[in-house]
């Protein structure tokens, strides 16, 4: 379980974070949903220690993060596996050094063989068996993502950050990295929070929801509740996300009628 | 100014701190090394041997008094090489090669949040991505000059001897004569201090990147000319503080 308290971040003058507290359940995918520039990405990163809150602490399962002891800091970093946006992928390596590299860094004791199970054990899960030798360079969005997550949960972490995994993939794609993510947390019971301002992720895979408007937490609650919440932002951000994607799939079917009439 | 050579000795101080298990240090360091180093040697090659032969052509060219010996020109070449030409010249070109791709790969690195990544998994990024970068090139840095040394003599000699300026004995005459061993010690000195300049200016550059591709270019023409121009500032202190 995570635990965030009274997180306020300011970049220059503009205030990102306002305030941000909240729980976070192990064993399910708490989503961070919020449009563009609601500070989602900035308060993952303050959860995670990339970015230091000005003021607020972050407690994982009952230990205190922000401020500690750097050995404490570490030991519980050592614990997160992350998905970043673009995947982070180490462009020198191929997949399979993508994967191994934190088990190398942080089990030093662990056999070479035993690595290699590991990794494709991992590989297998995400569904990139056979795909070892490939380099980043070579994969696709949605292959990324999977070496991405494959690399998070190899050294066995506790806890699991996803930074917006659906941007710029497919509709199809999108679901099916959901799916995984929403498998893993459930099959290895960890703390997952994903960052998100798609409502199919929501849909799909919400068990908890924080919305962020301006740096704050307007609204918390399942994904059952979220369509009768009475915040007029969230409501209003609902109905844009509809619209969006009724515009789309009406794109789509435009598009599949014309290419039809082609053929 | 004063603000940046203060983050500059911060990220200094940073690679020192949390340091990563010897034997991953160790495998970094050769992985640089084999970068930094062998991926020089055609670059320097080429650049020391010219360097040599116009020296000697030019020295030729203004030696018209006859009764200077002829074997001078070797001296010259010798002296000009050992003291200047190879470390200096080596190292700015080294801070244009090395350095922007130092610069330009940690940036990327950094704008792709690769760094991130590292600092996620409690890796400590600037010692297992700067430091052997640094460590790499305080060994490569003297073993290029040295080998700039020996080509640019070569290239003395066979500038010298195919141009008829003098004769093999002579020249051979020449680069033997009044030698000070202490000059190849001060080359050597320079060439460490100026390794240490350029890896490490130019990874404060590619480090401290941030936003897309374009900031990535300007890191890494920032960081060779700040390297360039730290090397000349050093080369001035080392000939003051060491001749």
């Amino acid at each position: 379980m995570i635990e965030i308290h009274n997180i306020h971040k300011t970049f220059g003058d503009k205030k990102v974070l306002d305030g941000v507290s909240g729980v976070f359940e192990t064993g399910k995918t708490n989503l961070l949903l919020g449009a563009s520039g609601t500070g989602k990405s900035v308060l993952l990163k303050c959860i995670v220690g990339l970015v230091k809150p000005d003021i607020g602490s972050v407690t994982f399962d009952g230990t205190y993060f922000t401020n500690n002891k750097l050995d404490i800091r570490q030991e519980i970093r050592r614990k997160i596996g992350m998905l970043f946006q673009g995947s982070a992928l180490f462009d020198s390596m191929n997949v399979q050094q993508n994967v191994e590299f934190p088990l190398k860094m942080l089990t030093p004791d662990m056999t070479k063989s035993d690595r290699m199970d590991r990794v494709n054990f991992c590989l297998k899960r995400v569904g990139l068996e056979g795909s070892n030798k490939k380099m980043p360079s070579e994969l696709s969005g949605g292959m990324k993502k999977r070496v991405g997550i494959a690399r998070a949960i190899a050294p066995n972490c506790t806890y699991l950050f996803c930074d917006e995994p659906n941007s710029g993939l497919d509709p199809l794609t999108a679901i099916k990295i959901d799916e995984l993510i929403k498998e893993i947390t459930v099959e290895y019971n960890i703390t997952t929070i994903v960052v998100t301002h798609d409502m199919n992720s929501v849909i799909e895979i919400g068990d908890r929801i924080m919305f962020l408007y301006q740096g704050k937490k307007l609204w918390e609650g399942t994904r059952d509740d979220i369509m009768d919440s009475d915040v007029k932002e969230l409501n209003e951000f609902i109905f844009a996300n509809r619209l969006m994607r009724d515009a789309k799939k009406v794109e789509e079917e435009e598009e599949q009628a014309e290419n039809n009439n082609k053929q | 100014m004063l603000e940046h050579f203060g983050k500059y000795l911060i990220f200094l101080g940073s690679l020192v701190t949390r340091i990563e298990s010897p034997r991953i240090l160790f495998n970094r360091t050769i992985d640089e090394a084999i970068l930094i180093g062998i991926n020089s040697i055609f670059i320097v090659g080429i650049v020391s041997t010219f360097i040599g032969a116009v020296t000697c052509v030019q020295v030729s060219y203004n030696l018209t008094n006859a009764l200077i010996p002829r074997s001078t020109i070797g001296f010259m070449v010798r002296e000009m090489t050992i003291l200047e030409l190879a470390p200096t010249i080596t190292s700015i070109v080294l801070a244009g090669k090395v350095g922007s791709n130092i610069a330009s790969g940690l940036g990327t690195m950094q704008i792709t949040e690769q760094v991130d990544a590292l600092e996620v998994m409690g890796i400590n990024s600037e010692n297992y991505l700067v430091l052997p970068k640094i460590i790499a090139a305080l060994f490569v840095f003297p073993m290029l000059v040295i080998l700039a040394m020996f080509l640019s003599i070569a290239g003395g000699y066979i500038a010298g001897t195919l141009t008829n300026a003098l004769t093999a004995q002579e020249y051979i005459t020449g680069i033997r004569d009044a030698f000070v061993p202490y000059n190849i010690l001060f080359a050597l000195i320079k060439s460490v201090v100026f390794a240490f300049l350029i890896s490490s200016i130019s990874s404060f550059k590619g480090y401290n990147t941030s936003g897309g591709a374009l900031e990535v270019g300007a890191a890494s023409t920032a960081a060779v000319t700040n390297s360039v121009i730290a090397v000349l500032i050093a080369d001035y202190v080392c000939a003051q503080l060491l001749l």
